[in-house]
């Protein structure tokens, strides 16, 4: 960090002292910009917060009723003193927002927040901006994470499914309940009508979707089935949390699979222990990485949370000013994890820095 | 290599033991035979030896993708397996002409052939094929380039599915599978290789494999190889004896003493001798042929009559006691041994028990037979380098229990408890032998340096480096590290501490993390161990054998960690 930038780090999290308000703050602040409604972007706690318009009644989920949140259409220009910001669909998940902070000496810096530039029926796509200094998530940045196109994950999902079906099993398919559940639900319905049951973690987000008026398939919560019902060749959607946990115990005998990122590497798949990967995640893989620097035009970037250390090789040796910027994003979680890890949106709180972002570049 | 890709993935996707019997047993029944051979040899846990060094592929990986070898390098350290990195590095979405379909057996001899190019030509052909094979196949493709193809099932359950299919009983097929059934796989492995292939040769090496499998498949019981060697019979430890068997700390449930053979659980290789159409064979229970290895052993051999299997210990042996195994390791990996290391680490055979004689099959007579004809023979062959492993003489079982006391003393692990009228069995059946073994010796350590692990510990730090104080006082002085441990956590634990790990690094080494460690900050492990040695190799001066976490002192401070001087008390014992 150097002087005069546009954004910093501070202990409660990214700060522009020119605008004087945070971007995603981890601690209560006065002004609170949320790029989206994952639990470790969006805490409770701030005495206002500015949104994405698309995502508000994500936000409200999150925040609360009485929370004071001011919605953003995107593109729509807020002063902040010397500087105007505004946000930019990030096609992470429902309402996700990129920052865009232009200073009136003529300076522009980007605000990734988490992004990804794959299609995704249930959000908003990724709107790119020039900017003079961009600041990236890198969960995913090594170069072995490429996402292949959604739709052959979504046949394999359903390929499993049908093949639980002929076996008697139930499908229980672990995803984080925003975002990934949605997500998933909106690309099977593109394959079948079929009915899905669902966690109770996740029926009040399915509904936020549905009002955003998000096609998806027809879905039932587990808690409303009486006990004994059967749900052999069903297939369930639940929080990673709930894995290994006696609310499992009804879907006996049941096949597991998990939708993420992680599952690209056989290790992370491995350990986990589910039955069945499936390579599916919110986050850019390493060429959208890239393909969004270049997109931008940035000659400086900083990297928050994930693999900082080859993405910043990589732009240093193209002659792109890179370094670390130590956040206490999770990106998405099971990283060095696994299934224990408390989903993320459901325990705000279960969120521990993953202090290791950078190594010791980190400290 | 497609109907191969799809089993190993099918392996991959399911957990349960007969799904994933169902599914050998279909690939076996489907495949062309000399695929189905070279399957089989690798669903076994055999391997081609290494063909390209790791480090020259990394190099080229880095040419053929445009990434610094620091990126892959990251790669590698994440992904924890250098294969499937380099097919994950190498999986684009646009795609040259795709390979033309080859089999198993095809891919087998055409990376042999590979061997004997030149580096340049090496390089052109596998950046060629990384760019055409889709990423299961390329990750296949590059296991058997790096001779890192495990398959995560056991050689057991392979021999299952094979018996399976092949409508013959599982013995006799874990038999057949014993020593070299793939031939043309040992002849590929020694170094002096035939040039490379055409098509002659490639049809030669095909058949030879197709041969080789019907030959397992073949009915009754077909005449071995002289090299095959029986599958051994293993011991469980007493510890896992039902309780009903223990009665004031004595397995006296287990019987009448008098019925039980007692043996010093000696600290060796185990081995199985072989005796065959005047040739000897010798091999590791790893069946790892050691032939050329123990010279004096093969010259006693020579003096067996034919038609004989010994299953027996090698120790380093002075011919009239057993030396320790520091000695042995000497010896250890050496191919080829001089006439000094010959004087200075002599070795012997002790013999436990006859599984063949005269050509016949002794498997199914009772221990007290086989042991009596044993006997008969070492003493018939008198010779300095071929011992009886000495009974435990006892009338009672405290007796016994009080001998086993003074194992250490003698520098074996514990007692065998083998049943006089048991059978040799197959592997590791429960209730004939039991190995009581002496309680570890344990130290509290402070961990030093981590390390991430391979495989589905892969990206974890797992692999710890431990040590224990310089002194005087603990708390004072370096850690000095004296064990690498490998596992005993749970997975919970593994990953709380790795999380800790990567929270406390001070200095990163390539895969390799120094962590906090002082008299303030640190993570205290009790390590369990069943040897120690004075060493000239190691920092702290002494070696441990087989050391392992017992538990994670989260009780203890660094600085009430044990020091050197506790440790080396250990030695004078």
């Amino acid at each position: 960090m150097r002087e005069n930038d546009l954004v910093i780090v501070r202990p409660e999290g990214l700060y522009c002292p020119h605008g004087d308000f945070h971007i995603d703050p981890w601690r209560g602040v006065p002004k609170a910009v949320i790029t989206h409604a994952h639990a470790d972007h969006a805490r409770s706690g701030s005495a206002h917060y500015w949104g994405a318009a698309r995502g508000l009644g994500l936000l409200r989920e999150r925040l609360g009723r009485q929370a004071a949140i001011t919605p953003l259409a995107y593109g729509e220009r807020l002063r902040f003193n010397d500087v105007t910001v505004s946000l930019h669909s990030a096609g992470h998940v429902l309402g996700s927002a990129q920052v865009r902070i232009e200073h009136d000496d003529g300076r522009v810096w980007g605000v990734s927040g988490d992004f990804k530039r794959d299609p995704d029926p249930s959000c908003d796509p990724f709107e790119p901006f020039r900017c003079d200094t961009w600041i990236t998530e890198a969960t995913f940045a090594l170069p072995i994470y490429r996402w292949t196109d959604t739709r052959d994950t979504a046949v394999e999902i359903l390929d499993w499914w049908q093949a639980c079906k002929r076996d008697g099993q139930t499908a229980v398919l672990f995803c984080y309940s925003l975002g990934k559940a949605q997500r998933l639900l909106a690309e099977l319905a593109q394959l079948t009508d079929e009915r899905v049951f669902v966690h109770g973690a996740m029926p009040g987000l399915i509904k936020v979707y549905r009002d955003a008026g998000i096609r998806m398939l027809p879905t039932e919560t587990i808690a409303n089935i009486k006990k004994g019902t059967p749900f052999a060749g069903e297939l369930v959607l639940a929080p990673p949390g709930a894995g290994g946990t006696p609310w499992m115990k009804r879907f006996h005998p049941y096949s597991t699979g998990f939708a993420s990122g992680w599952m690209r590497v056989r290790g992370g798949k491995r350990r986990a222990a589910y039955d069945r990967g499936f390579v599916l995640s919110d986050h850019a893989d390493w060429d959208s990485l890239l393909r969004t620097i270049d997109d931008t035009g940035a000659r400086r970037v900083l990297v928050t949370h994930g693999h900082g250390d080859a993405l910043i090789e990589h732009l240093t040796a193209r002659g792109i000013e890179a370094s670390m910027l130590a956040t206490k994003f999770e990106g998405e979680g099971g990283a060095a994890t696994d299934a224990e890890v408390p989903d993320a949106a459901e325990s705000p709180d279960a969120a521990v820095a993953e202090a290791d972002a950078g190594g010791t570049g980190s400290e | 290599m497609k109907r191969f890709a799809a089993l190993y993935s099918r392996l991959d996707d399911t957990r349960g033991t007969s799904a994933k019997v169902e599914a050998m047993r279909a690939y076996f029944a489907e495949a062309p035979a000399a695929d189905a051979a070279w399957g089989l040899y690798f669903l076994t846990g055999q391997r081609l030896k290494r063909l390209i060094a790791p480090t020259q592929l990394r190099a080229w990986i880095s040419d053929a993708t445009g990434l610094a070898p620091g990126i892959v390098e990251e790669c590698y350290a994440h992904v924890g397996d250098l294969a499937e990195t380099l097919a994950l590095l190498l999986d684009r979405a646009e795609r040259p002409q795709p390979m033309i379909e080859r089999g198993l057996a095809d891919w087998v001899a055409w990376l042999l052939a590979l061997r004997e190019r030149d580096l340049d030509a090496q390089r052109a052909a596998l950046l060629d094929v990384w760019a055409r094979l889709p990423l299961d196949e390329c990750f296949l493709f590059n296991k058997l380039l790096t001779g890192a193809l495990r398959v995560g099932v056991s050689s057991g359950l392979a021999a299952r599915a094979l018996a399976l299919h092949a409508g013959l009983d599982e013995t006799l097929i874990a038999q057949r599978l014993m020593g070299e059934w793939l031939r043309v796989a040992s002849t590929a492995r020694s170094s002096r290789e035939r040039p490379a292939m055409d098509g002659d040769s490639l049809a030669c090496h095909r058949n030879s494999a197709a041969d080789a499998f019907a030959a397992l498949l073949a009915p009754g019981s077909a005449e071995a190889h002289p090299s095959q060697p029986y599958p051994f019979c293993l011991a469980s430890p007493i510890e896992d004896a039902p309780d009903a068997v223990w009665d004031a700390g004595l397995p006296s449930g287990l019987g009448p003493v008098e019925a039980w053979l007692a043996e010093w659980k000696w600290d060796g290789i185990r081995g199985q001798l072989i005796r065959r159409a005047g040739q000897t064979f010798l091999w590791s229970r790893g069946e790892e042929m050691l032939n050329g290895r123990f010279p004096e052993i093969e010259a006693v051999a020579a003096r067996l009559p034919d038609g004989t299997v010994l299953d027996g210990e090698i120790l380093a042996h002075d011919g009239t006691a057993v030396l320790t195994f520091a000695k042995l390791q000497t010896r250890i990996g050496r191919k080829t041994v001089g006439k000094k290391l010959l004087a200075e680490a002599p070795v012997a055979f002790v013999a436990y028990d006859l599984i063949e004689w005269q050509g016949e099959d002794w498997r199914s007579r009772p221990l007290a037979e086989r042991r009596a004809q044993l006997e008969a023979i070492v003493t018939e062959t008198a010779a300095a380098r071929l011992k009886l492993s000495e009974p435990v003489i006892a009338d009672r079982w405290d007796a016994l229990a009080a001998s086993r006391a003074e194992a250490r003393e003698r520098g074996v692990e514990g007692l065998m408890l083998k049943s006089l009228d048991s059978g040799y069995q197959t592997g590791r059946k429960r209730g004939a032998w039991w190995k009581w073994k002496l309680a570890a010796m344990t130290i509290d350590c402070v961990l030093v340096y981590a390390q991430a692990g391979h495989g589905r510990r892969a990206n974890l730090y797992t692999d710890y480096t431990l040590g224990v104080w310089e002194g005087p006082n603990p708390g004072e002085g370096l850690l000095l590290p004296v064990a690498k441990a490998y596992s005993g956590l749970t997975d919970a634990e593994l990953n709380k501490m790795d999380h800790w790990i990567k929270q406390h690094t001070r200095e990163k080494f390539g895969p390799v993390r120094s962590v906090a460690a002082n008299a303030e900050v640190g993570q205290v492990f009790e390590i369990a161990f069943e040897g120690i040695q004075a060493s000239t190799r190691h920092k702290a001066g002494i070696a441990l054998r087989f050391p392992r976490i017992a538990r994670w002192r989260t009780d203890k401070p660094t600085r009430e960690a044990n020091t050197l001087a506790d440790l080396k008390a250990f030695l004078k014992r």
